[in-house]
């Protein structure tokens, strides 16, 4: 293994690492369910793709084993993540979770309201 | 230098790991919490990841997709329970 993959993989492990940590103080520190969903399905999806991607390359280049498992978790990750985040976003807004008191503007609010007239 | 730095990687990832579980017992509401949840899924892949580096096997590495499968299929479940009160619906109910 020469010294530049070396320096490639331990690269791509610390922006996993600091994107893993990134999350975390979103998720202490941001004031609501939608602000946190942002900051956690986002730069944990992201951090971990590059930690997955960094084994796959020490695999590949220190053994020489190809795992297809790693590039597979890698893709899947990168599709379901963000779904996953949407539809906790929806529920917490359909089951009545309130927005930040500051938030300025509500879009879905005014849909609410505008068929509830229509159906009575 | 490698071992070091998957060291230093795996402690950044726990720390993290404490973040979220603060977040998953204080959280002011569910979403919060499945949100939490969520994440540490994703988090325990990268320490999979990490942990099978250091321990330079890759047995372990059929865990990391058997997990990311599971975290998704219980978001996907918790958060269709929050919105209709169901997860698997009935058909002739409607």
């Amino acid at each position: 293994m020469t010294e530049i993959i070396r320096f490639l993989i331990g690269f791509l492990l610390i922006v996993g690492g600091f994107l893993s940590l990134v999350t975390a103080f979103g998720l202490l520190r941001l004031p609501d369910v939608y602000t946190r969903n942002h900051a956690a399905s986002k730069s944990a999806t992201l951090g971990v793709m590059s930690i997955l991607l960094a084994t796959f390359l020490y695999f590949y280049l220190e053994h020489g084993h190809f795992n297809s498992r790693l590039i597979l978790a890698i893709i899947f990750i990168f599709v379901t993540a963000p779904v996953a985040g949407h539809l906790i976003a929806r529920a917490a807004y359909h089951s009545g979770v309130k927005l930040w008191d500051k938030s300025v503007q509500d879009d879905l609010k005014n849909k609410k309201e505008y068929e509830q007239q229509n159906s009575n | 230098m490698l071992h070091t730095i998957l060291q230093l990687t795996l402690l950044l990832v726990s720390l993290s790991m404490l973040g979220l579980i603060y977040r998953l017992i204080k959280g002011p509401t569910t979403p919060d919490r499945v949100v939490a949840l969520d994440a540490i899924g994703i988090n325990l892949i990268a320490i999979i990841a990490l942990v099978s580096m250091l321990l330079d096997t890759f047995a372990f590495l059929e865990v990391i997709l058997l997990l990311g499968i599971l975290a998704f299929i219980g978001t996907v479940a918790f958060s269709k329970f929050l919105e209709k009160g169901e997860i698997i619906e009935r058909d002739r109910d409607h």
